[in-house]
Order: structure tokens, then sequence, then C-alpha cells
């Protein structure tokens, strides 16, 4: 999208529908709500040119909340429903927003396909490891042994990763921020948005009535500083609250080491440099999880390529360009016989 | 209907051949699917509308690209019935019968009229072959083909013969076997080659080995018509061509006319359109004659599933073009949740639905119309959309753009019924002028002032269409109920009993948008009513005029929006004793009329995946008259 400044510059609030916030008091949901707001004024975005589709949960009511065009669809499906308002009208700003269950339960099909296509969509995936609107199942995010109505005795089946389903799905632009990292979050949006072709991001949310604290382990404030990297294309990949840990390549066991600086001799050099077109390390810091590592956060992919809808509306023109269409002369084309 | 005896059997060549008038004649082409049979049929149909003929084809392949040779699961047939006088079926049954292996026969045979005529390719009668076809003995040698005349012709050497010159191998020349059977049939029904030898040149090209040798065995099969002294009673027959309105006329198939239709109210409704589809048999063409009209405005997508199809195109229309997808029973199937997307946020679509033999993957190839009730009532809650059904190849065309019509003035998803034979088939077809069609632009909202997305039009109950990228305009729809007044979501009960009226009220006052239910053949009184939808028009037609003939008191009424209903049709059906509702499926019309009406109505049903025949609408008829 152009980045246009609208004669008079709109506010967090301009963005912002007239509807009440239906969400429990507390949801990670609001603080992303109020990113976006902001994000989008920060941006120059144009309400009547932006358009949020999002699918069924908890997270895909945000369209409701937005004074923009919306789209609330149904499970799973709005990255079909959004590639086709894409088709339609390629100049659109369109997002996606979509839950753990909703993006890669029901509407894992799609998803896949709208990555791999790579629709001019921005993707933003809240992840809170849970089913809330229907109650607290587990999801393909939850981790095994939880406990949910629908597994009293815990969960067995292995988690999803988000990133890593979307980088094998060449995804072209892949993201990862927390709920309540407003700043981040706003960064996130707008490279996101900035990036032609799909891009990919995992919103870290906390589900306070069904979930709560589940990703306490790097969120709390207490080890957030030591649990989370925040990744920059080109900086070198510190992180803890001395800046003294980073992640360095066991070349040999081709992986990812987390490491101290100033121990077994380590210094700032030996750390891995951050490259967002470096595909093999999007897969390597994809795949990271905490405790045993710091979970990844911020750009950690970003190599674009053609959009989809891009290409659809030039192979259109393409066909458009000997001029339009005559139905009254295609329907005479071939062998035909008169009759007087 | 009888093929003339040749009184001059032994004359040395054609032109001492005697010529006769037959006013209609049926011929099956049948061999095994790598034969290519369609294409000869296809072929022959051309000529044969070129020459003037009236005639109906039914193209009857099993869902095996290549099955494996000479089985009987792996037969492909053709049948073509023209005339002289008006065609409305593709014949009851076959007069000629073309087997070109020992499966052909076995499968085809039965059907053949007593008496009728059976030309063999004896070159392709191996023993192994007669095995394999399921016959213990040679089905020439044990009275299997007693009833029936036999010309035995060793096709598959002449075909060899005449094309191995130009280096081909065996397998490749062994292909122009159905030319030279194109070529000895042109002969026999007096047929011009030349579409067939232009068809072959746009092919291939002119100096191709492949297309020398077609044209070849084409010239060679009718040679041999020309100059041999036939076993069988074989002789050129001379059809007079018949008396159609006038106008420029086209062979056309249901899938192409969909699919122009598709496109024609597209420009009438001044829009561009969106055609996303998932691959399925027989819906599939419309996907790909659309993939190739980008120049009109039309953007086509593969999707990734047939659900995914209906929410592009559900995504397009909110944006502002015409959304539209095409698939068969068990794509709209997948479809059905989406489809209430459309029917709740009340957005126009176009679901095509080229019915096919069921349950499930049922007979993927064959015809069948037991879509009716998935197309009416098949959705969770309340959700009733128009449903247009098309009675032949040509009425496609009109029946598209009603669809657009409906869609984007009511603002409402339509769906097509169309079927398997009617996509396949081709009939002549008088081609329209798009200057006679009136145009129902569509006006998108552009003011803000006490703008809201539920904002209806009073009398057609239509909601305002404001797609994005509209300044002022910005709105949220979805799924959830929303409120009459606003738009905005609404749990409240008795909103939800206002918004469920006005949907249902909306459609139903479609049926004072469409005509009356008129009378296709007879009086609109009397004993007995045979009514049909979709497909079955013509056997139904047939019947009826020719019971008629024999002074029975019975007319036929052919129903095309099936939902809503016309606004006479209960009045209509009451004026008969009796109604006789024929159709390929178990009861569906049926069920719906009864539903309405409350009639003590009588059903002929078929779901053999044939379509069906006139005869057999012909003794529904006596036996509803006697009862």
């Amino acid at each position: 999208m152009n980045v246009q400044t609208p004669p008079d510059k709109l506010t967090a609030k301009d963005f912002a529908s007239d509807q009440e916030v239906r969400w429990c008091p507390g949801c990670g949901d609001y603080a992303i709500l109020k990113s976006m707001h902001k994000a989008l004024a920060d941006m120059g975005a144009s309400p009547e040119k932006t358009v949020f589709v999002s699918g069924i949960g908890c997270s895909s009511r945000f369209p409701y909340y937005m004074a923009t065009y919306g789209f609330h669809t149904i499970h799973g499906r709005a990255p079909a429903v959004a590639t086709g308002v894409k088709l339609a009208q390629p100049d659109l700003d369109v997002w996606v927003v979509t839950g753990d269950g909703d993006a890669l339960s029901i509407g894992g099909n799609h998803l896949f396909h709208a990555l791999r296509r790579n629709v001019d969509l921005n993707i933003l995936l809240f992840n809170n490891e849970i089913y809330g609107l229907t109650k607290g199942q587990y999801s393909p995010t939850s981790r095994i042994g939880l406990k949910s109505p629908s597994t009293p005795m815990g969960s067995l089946d292995s988690p999803a990763q988000p990133c890593v389903f979307a980088l094998g799905c060449n995804a072209r632009f892949i993201a990862r921020g927390i709920d309540v990292q407003a700043k981040e979050l706003g960064e996130l949006f707008s490279r996101a948005r900035a990036h032609k072709g799909a891009s990919f991001v995992e919103l870290i949310q906390n589900c306070i009535v069904y979930n709560d604290g589940v990703f306490d382990g790097f969120t709390a404030k207490d080890v957030a500083a030591e649990m989370q990297l925040h990744v920059k294309h080109g900086q070198p990949m510190i992180y803890g609250k001395e800046r003294n840990k980073g992640l360095r390549l066991n070349v040999q066991a081709l992986q990812i080491e987390a490491v101290v600086i100033g121990e077994n001799g380590i210094t700032e050099k030996d750390l891995l440099v951050h490259d967002e077109k470096n595909r093999v390390l999007a897969g390597m810091l994809s795949a990271l999880r905490s405790p045993l590592f710091p979970e990844v956060l911020g750009v950690i992919y970003c190599d674009p390529a053609t959009s989809y809808d891009s290409a659809v509306a030039a192979q259109d023109a393409l066909a458009r360009a000997k001029g339009p269409g005559d139905l009254d002369k295609l329907m005479r084309a071939g062998n035909t016989w008169s009759v007087t | 209907m009888n093929l003339q005896t040749n009184p001059n059997k032994g004359a040395p060549s054609g032109a001492a051949v005697a010529k006769a008038d037959v006013d209609s004649i049926v011929v099956r082409f049948a061999g095994d699917s790598g034969d290519g049979v369609q294409l000869l049929g296809h072929q022959f149909s051309q000529e044969t509308a070129l020459a003037g003929n009236s005639l109906a084809t039914f193209p009857d392949f099993p869902a095996e690209i290549r099955a494996p040779t000479g089985t009987t699961y792996g037969v492909s047939a053709f049948q073509i019935n023209f005339g002289s006088r008006v065609v409305k079926t593709a014949g009851d049954q076959p007069d000629v019968l073309v087997a070109l292996n020992p499966a052909a026969l076995a499968v085809n045979h039965k059907g053949l009229r007593k008496g009728g005529l059976v030309i063999l390719d004896s070159g392709a009668f191996k023993e192994r072959d007669i095995k394999r076809a399921g016959f213990d003995v040679d089905p020439r040698t044990d009275g299997t083909l007693k009833d029936f005349r036999v010309m035995e012709i060793d096709i598959s050497k002449m075909a060899l013969e005449v094309a191995k010159p130009f280096g081909l191998s065996q397998k490749e020349a062994l292909r122009a076997k159905n030319l030279w059977v194109l070529g000895l049939v042109s002969w026999m029904y007096d047929r011009e080659t030349n579409s067939t030898l232009d068809y072959i040149a746009r092919k291939f090209g002119v100096d191709d080995p492949i297309a020398k040798a077609n044209v070849a065995a084409l010239k060679a099969g009718h040679a041999y018509g020309e100059t041999h002294e036939l076993a069988g009673d074989v002789a050129p027959v001379q059809m007079p061509s018949v008396k159609f309105e006038p106008g420029t006329y086209r062979l056309v198939s249901g899938a192409d006319a969909l699919a122009w239709g598709l496109v024609a109210g597209a420009q009438l409704a001044g829009l561009e359109a969106v055609l996303a589809s998932y691959p399925i048999t027989p819906s599939s063409p419309v996907l790909h004659i659309l993939a190739k009209l980008k120049q009109f405005g039309i953007t086509t997508f593969q999707a990734e599933d047939e659900i995914a199809a209906c929410c592009a195109a559900i995504g397009a229309s909110y944006a502002g073009k015409l959304g539209i997808t095409a698939s068969s029973g068990p794509g709209i199937a997948l479809k059905t949740e989406a489809i209430g997307l459309a029917i709740g946020t009340e957005l126009p679509l176009v679901v095509v639905n080229t019915q096919r033999a069921g349950p499930s993957t049922g007979l993927p190839t064959k015809t069948e119309q037991s879509d009716l009730f998935l197309a009416v009532w098949g959705r969770n809650a309340d959700a009733p959309i128009p449903v247009i059904a098309a009675c032949s190849p040509g009425d496609c065309f009109n029946v598209a753009i009603e669809a657009v019509r409906l869609a984007t003035k009511y603002m409402t998803p339509v769906m097509i019924l169309s079927d398997g034979y009617i996509a396949n088939a081709a009939e002549p077809w008088r081609i329209p002028s798009m200057a006679d069609y009136a145009p129902f632009k569509v006006e998108f909202r552009t003011d803000p002032e006490g703008f809201h997305p539920f904002l209806r039009d009073p009398k057609t109950l239509a909601r305002v269409w404001a797609k994005p990228g509209t300044p002022g305009l910005m709105h949220r729809i979805g799924g959830i109920e929303k409120d009459y007044n606003s738009g905005n979501i609404s749990y409240d009960a008795s909103n939800h009993q206002k918004m469920t009226d006005t949907r249902a009220a909306k459609i139903n006052n479609i049926a004072n948008d469409i005509p009356e239910q008129g009378v296709e053949v007879g009086e609109t009184k009397g004993k007995v009513a045979v009514v049909g939808w979709g497909s079955t028009f013509g056997p139904i037609n047939r019947a009826v005029t020719n019971a008629r003939a024999q002074g029975l008191d019975v007319s036929h009424i052919h129903i095309r929006h099936i939902w809503p209903l016309p606004r006479n049709l209960g009045q209509l059906l009451k004026n008969y004793e009796k109604v006789l509702v024929a159709e390929m499926n178990n009861g569906q019309m049926l069920t719906l009329l009864k539903s309405q009406y409350l009639l003590d109505a009588k059903a002929l049903l078929k779901v053999s995946g044939q379509p069906l025949k006139i005869s057999e609408v012909e003794s529904a008829i006596r036996s509803v008259l006697a009862s």
C-alpha cells in the first residue's frame, strides 16, 4: 500500500468504531486492538482503503471494532474470503485477523494456500493456545498434556508452531510479537503492511479466562529480558537483562546454541547476526522455544517476491490489452450457419 | 426411423445407390476411452448441424481417463439423434451402433433397436479382446446379434494402411480409426467433411504427419462407403434440413452457453466478475472456458478447495465485483456454509451446480437431478435462495443471465441447476444478440448520508451494496445476526425474527418478478399434466406431443424457477385431474410440489445415470391415465 497522508491527519481514535468491545476484561486482544488503531493512524492509512477480514473465534470479532471496512466471515475461511477481496480490488489494504484454532485447525488449508500463493494480505494470528469462544478446549498450539474440557486427562497431540508452519508454506514475511508490547507491535504492523505479498504475524496473546499465564515463562516482567530475543536485521542476536546473552551457530551440529558473552571465551563477534533474507536462519529461529532458548520476536523473515494478486492483475491486463471482449463476436466464432 | 434397405445390394459404386428420406436417425459410437469416440461424435454433430438438421447429442463416458484397454468399464460412447424434424432428445434407441471393440459391443448392443445396424471393427475382435469384454464365445457367431444387421469391417487394418505412410508408429496410426469411421458415416448420411478438415488443420497444422494421416483416414472411410460392396444394408441417406427460425446458428454445449451467459449477465449488470472454482466433473469446463475470457473483465481463480472457491467469490462480491462459483453436487455440499454467509450478509453470488449422480462420489460422469433438495433446502437454518434450472444446453445462456439479474437486484446468492447431460450435450442454437437484452445495471451506494449497510430498498427489500474503497461508507458485515435498523450485530430475539422474516420475504417476493408458469405443450387444464424441470424437457416434450397426437388429454409443464416457484403454479396444477412429475431423482420436485400445494401427484422417477427416454414418459402417461 502507498503510504498516503490524508488531508487531516487521523488519530488512533479515528480507527476505532462506535461498537462496544465485548472481549473479557483483561484479554490480550484489547492491547492488540489499541496498537492497531494507533499503528494505522501513524502509518497514515486511509480507513476507506483498509479492510479487516476475520474468521470465527474471539480474535475474529476484531473487524467490528475497526472504523474501516470489515468482514467477519466463517470459521477458518478468512484467508479465502480475503483472497477474493484482493482479486477484486488489488489496491485495498487487506488484513486477516485469525486465531490458533481458526487459522491452524479448521482453516489450516486456507492459511497454507494464502501464504504459498503470496497473496498481498497482512495475516495476524492471535495465538493463545486455547479455544476461548467455545469455552476452553485445547487448540492445535496447546502444549501436550493440557487439561481442558475435551481433554480431561491431558491433551496428547503435538502442537503446531505457527511461524515454522508459515515458513513451510513458503511465506515471504514472518514476524512475531506479544500482545502487550505496543511499540513493537506498531513496528511489526507497519512492516507487515509495507511488505508486498503475504505477511504472517504471530501474536502471542494471553487468554485471561481459559489459559491465563500460559506464556508467563517468557512474558512475565521478571523473566522477559532473559527469555525474549528481539531480532533486528543486521544486528547481533543479543538478549538478557545484562545484554550478555546471545545465540551462535554450532556449525558441527548445525544448530543454534544459547551462549553467554564472556564465558568460554565468547565475544559478541561469535554471535549470529540477523539476516531477514536468510530462510535457513529463519527456520532455526522460528523453532526455538523457551525455556531452553529465548523466544524470538520481531521480523524473523522478510524476502519479498511477486504477490499473487499483482500477477493475476498483470495477466488480466495483458488479456485486456487487445481491447475489451466482444461477446457477439465470440459467440459467432467457429462453425456457424444462417437460416433465412 | 428406419434405415432404408439397399435395393441395389452389390452395386459397384455409391453412385448407383438410391437415396431415401427418413425423418430422424439415432447413431451411437462406442469404443475404448482412448479411441477418440467423443471427438468422432463431436465432429459428426458439427457436420450434421451444418447440414441443417436438428440434433441432440449425449456424450456418455466413464470417469476413468484411460481405463485398461478393452474393458467394459472403459467404454466411451457418444450418441446423436438427428433429423429433418425438430429433435428434442438424443434418442431412446440407437438405429446404428458403431462398436470399435468387443467391449463397446458388449455394453451397447442391448440398447439397439431391433433390426438396427451394427458396424464392427473386426480387426479389434481377437480372441483375447472378446474374452476381456466378458463374452465366452465370439458374439458374432453365437446369435447374440441375431436381431440386428451386422456389418464387419476391419477398420483397424484400414486405418493402419492409410496412416502408416506418414511415418507414424503403429499406435499412432491406429488412432486414426475414429476419423476413418467419421469418413464412413459422413458418406452414409451425406455429410460434408469440410468442417472436420478445418478442425484437423487448426489442431495439428496442415503439414503435421498426424494431420495428414487423419485426413487420409477420413477420406479413406468416405471412399470405402462410396466404392465397396457393403455386407450390410447400408446406403447413404439424405435428410432434408429442418425449418429453423431465421437467424445465425451454431452448435452449443451447456458448458459454453452457461459460461457465455455469465459473461453476458455481468455485462448487463455493468460489473466485472470473479469466478472462483475447484476442479470437479462435470463442472470444470465452466472454469476452463471463463479462464480464456479475461478480456471480458472476468478474473478466474482455481482455489485450493470448494469452500475456498465459494469464499473467494463472496470476498469478490463484498469488494464490488460479481462473485461466481461453479461446481457439482459434492462440491456444492462443501460450499453450503459459505452460501449461508452470503445469505446472512446479503451479498450477490452466483452458484452453478452441474449435477451428477450421487450420493457421495456416485457416478461422476453420469447425469442426475438429485440436488434439488440441496439447492432449495440444503443449508443450516432458514436460508432461502432463488434456484433456477436450465432445460437444455442453449437455455443455459438465458438462465445464467437471469441468475445474475436476480443475484444483483436482490443481493442474494442464486443457484443455477444444470446437469452432466446438459453440460456435455450439444444442440443447434440460434445465437442471440446482446442488443436484444435489457441491461440491469447495478448502482453502488456512494452517498454517506443516512447510510448503514442494511438499508433496504422498500420494494425489493435488497440491502445497499457499498464497496470497500468508497469514502465515508466504511462498515462491517458478518455472519452474526444484524440489527434491522443499523446493521450492527444484534442478539435481540425480536430482531432475529424480523430479519428472518425479511430474508424470507425478499426471496418470496421474487415470485412477482419472474414470469408466470406457462404450458409447453397442451392446455391449461385437462386430465393430465406432466411436470418436469431441467434436462428432462426433451423427452417429456416429445412424449406429450406424441401422446396428444394419439388423442390423449395430456399437457407438458416445465418449471424453470424452482424457488421461488411461479406465483400461478399452484392454481395451474389444480386445473388438471392428475399431475405426473417426471424427474431423474427419487422424488424431489414431487416432494417440493406436494409440500407447497398439497397435491396428490404421481411420479416417474429414474436414477440410472441415463437421461429419461421418450418411451418411458409415454408409458407413464398411459398408466396415469389408466389409474
